[in-house]
């Protein structure tokens, strides 16, 4: 016989060995993984323990072993940060409007442009962040329509900057801007807005008043839903930064790559998720639920 | 006389296009005075709510005008019209504290903000919630959310309050409770309240004057009364109360006509002039109006034989679910005071008296 509370673990045994064997294993060893010494030719040395990659996040050492502060690793931080932030603001600014006209469409027409926001997601990352190589290179598509519409005569050189980034990083993870403030929206009661107009809202009125603060956590969701991986991104500042405007992604990438530098790249891996964490719980504080009912 | 508050003019209203069109509306036209409460009964789907949200706003019209006092509203937006609205949902904000709902209106006409809060004060107080300017919607009960419904709607004066089933949601002790309520509010603001309903025992109990609709036509508008008495479409007197329908010929034109009914007994028809010989008529009678006496009673002349069915004891009254000569369901229903309950079988044979003061002549 198993007795009542041994059931109830067995019970939750799947779950616990998913998360362990998915989430905290993996994140275990990337965790000890920065805390040793790296092997010559990529790897790590298992038993030599350190905290040098973390050290090595903001200083370097001269030739005497002095620490001197380093800020690259910093600004290309900082840079991401800036550049993610970005991308949030501007897939807010086209996601918003978008997920306010789709909830304001009749039912049967809410899922065909659900679908339609969705359809990108069937098609490669990479297949999309070339497209958008072939729109914003000199002499692609947009140059030519600047060029044609009279607003410029010089090649743009739109390719390889933080902009070319910042305009992929937006179309790429617009569906996860849009998709949740649907949400928040679609589920708000039409009567609400009607209220409104009733009580002598206009509609900028009955926006900021009335849809906006009852989106605000659609909004906040799909911030994070866009800063957060925009944040850790790899493919299309690879492509389209052209290694000038690196971001954090390719930062790690480099060092389990060409710098055979594991613990370095698992250090700057926790220092994101630890700042990643931080936003979350801010969010989290800032919008919890309030409590439902009496 | 003075202008009325809203008056409608031909209105009609087409959802959709083609063969699949609805016709919501068709045609209305009524005239609401001022200080009244008017109430818009019919089944679902009748149009009546078509009209209160044309009146508010919410829809256009797809033919015809409305006018508030005396001036045309066609094709304003509801935040410029002087109307406020009592949704059935009550469609409070939730993000937004009791006092901050109230507020609303007032805000959006830029009130100053003492005498918003002031007015709130004297808003919660109409509706018997102070103290609650403070809770959020979801803190309340139906009840409660209710009336902050209502003081929101009444707190910037609107010259008209439409109400669309406010009290569907309410369980029958605290919609019994805020129809007292509902009319004490109105009697109080003297604003002209237009209140859509589908219960007939509620338009009964707190209107001034109902329109009864069906399939977007106003069939009868009158005091409950009026309504409930001389009900002028078989519609009518079926939708509001229970009623005998009783089919039959005019028998003997005139001014003392005489209506040969189908179940072979003849009744009189006191004043019913204008009516010619051979003429198919339809009488209601309401079942309280009928008085029914045992067989070979002492005035068991001149009535309608009747076999008796199902008697219903229902504390204040009793039922009497009677059969006519020819079949037709007949009902009767009389107070149980001392001694008047009757003990009769099933099957027992009966007479049932009708005065011609408690026949309805129906047009259809």
């Amino acid at each position: 016989m198993v007795s009542a509370s041994g059931k109830r673990i067995l019970q939750i045994t799947p779950a616990v060995a998913i998360i362990g064997f998915f989430m905290v294993a993996p994140l275990g060893l990337m965790a000890y993984v920065s805390l040793l010494e790296k092997g010559l030719n990529g790897g790590v040395k298992w038993d030599q323990h350190t905290v040098e990659a973390y050290v090595n996040f903001i200083f370097e050492r001269d030739f005497d072993d002095n620490l001197i502060l380093n800020t690259d690793y910093l600004q290309i931080f900082a840079r991401s940060f800036g550049l993610s932030l970005l991308t949030a603001v501007l897939a807010l600014a086209i996601g918003f409007p978008t997920a306010l006209y789709m909830a304001m469409q009749p039912e049967g027409r809410r899922n065909l442009l659900i679908f339609l926001v969705t359809i990108p997601f069937w098609t490669n990352l990479l297949v999309r962040n070339y497209a958008w190589i072939l729109l914003l290179r000199n002499g692609g598509l947009v140059e030519n329509l600047l060029h044609w519409l009279g607003l410029s005569d010089q090649p743009l050189g739109l390719l390889y900057t933080p902009v070319a980034v910042s305009i992929g990083l937006t179309y790429s993870y617009l569906p996860f801007m849009v998709l949740p403030i649907y949400a928040s929206l679609e589920k708000m009661d039409s009567r609400l807005i009607e209220a409104a107009f009733d009580l002598g809202a206009d509609r900028k009125r009955a926006l900021t008043r009335i849809i906006l603060p009852l989106a605000t956590p659609g909004i906040a969701a799909g911030c994070i839903l866009v800063f957060v991986p925009a944040l850790g991104a790899y493919v299309t500042p690879e492509l389209l930064g052209g290694g000038k405007s690196m971001m954090i992604g390719n930062l790690i990438q480099g060092q389990f790559g060409a710098a055979r530098n594991w613990p370095f790249g698992a250090a700057l891996a926790f220092a994101l998720l630890a700042i990643v964490l931080l936003a979350m719980t801010i969010y989290l504080m800032r919008f919890r639920r309030p409590p439902e009912g009496h | 006389m003075t202008t009325p508050a809203i008056e409608a003019r031909g209105l009609s209203k087409t959802f959709g296009a083609g063969s699949e069109a609805v016709h919501a509306l068709d045609d209305v036209s009524l005239t609401i005075r001022q200080n009244e409460f008017f109430t818009l009964l019919g089944p679902s789907g009748c149009g009546k709510t078509t009209l209160l949200r044309l009146i508010g706003g919410f829809e256009q019209p797809s033919k015809g005008d409305v006018f508030l006092e005396g001036q045309q509203l066609t094709g304003l937006p509801p935040f410029k019209r002087p109307i406020n609205t009592v949704f059935q949902s009550y469609a409070l904000f939730p993000h937004l504290s009791v006092g901050q709902n109230i507020a609303f209106g007032l805000e959006m006409l830029g009130r100053p903000k003492e005498e918003r809060e002031a007015r709130v004060e004297q808003m919660l107080d109409l509706v018997k919630l102070d103290g609650y300017a403070n809770r959020k919607p979801a803190q309340l009960s139906g009840g409660q959310q209710q009336r902050v419904a209502l003081a929101r709607a009444l707190a910037s004066q609107p010259k008209v309050l439409l109400l669309d089933e406010p009290l569907s949601a309410l369980d029958l002790k605290l919609r019994k409770e805020m129809q007292i309520e509902l009319k004490r509010l109105q009697t109080e603001t003297g604003i002209t309240f237009v209140f859509v309903t589908h219960d007939q025992e509620e338009a009964l109990t707190m209107s001034d004057r109902i329109a009864v609709m069906e399939n977007g036509h106003i069939l009868q508008i009158g005091s409950p009364t009026e309504i409930y008495e001389h009900p002028q479409r078989r519609f009518v007197a079926d939708f509001i109360g229970e009623t005998n329908f009783l089919e039959g010929r005019i028998e003997t034109a005139g001014h003392s006509a005489v209506a040969r009914l189908a179940c072979g007994s003849s009744l009189a028809l006191n004043g019913q002039a204008g009516s010619t010989d051979g003429e198919a008529v339809t009488l209601a009678v309401r079942p309280e109006r009928a008085i029914i006496v045992p067989a070979g009673g002492a005035s068991s002349e001149g009535g309608l034989p009747a076999k008796v069915g199902a008697v219903v004891y229902m504390g204040t009254d009793t039922t009497y679910h009677l059969t006519l000569a020819d079949g037709t369901p007949f009902v009767v229903r009389s107070q149980n005071s001392e001694g008047a309950r009757l003990d009769l079988a099933n099957g027992a044979d009966v007479t049932v008296q009708i005065a011609p003061a408690a026949l309805q002549r129906l047009a259809d």
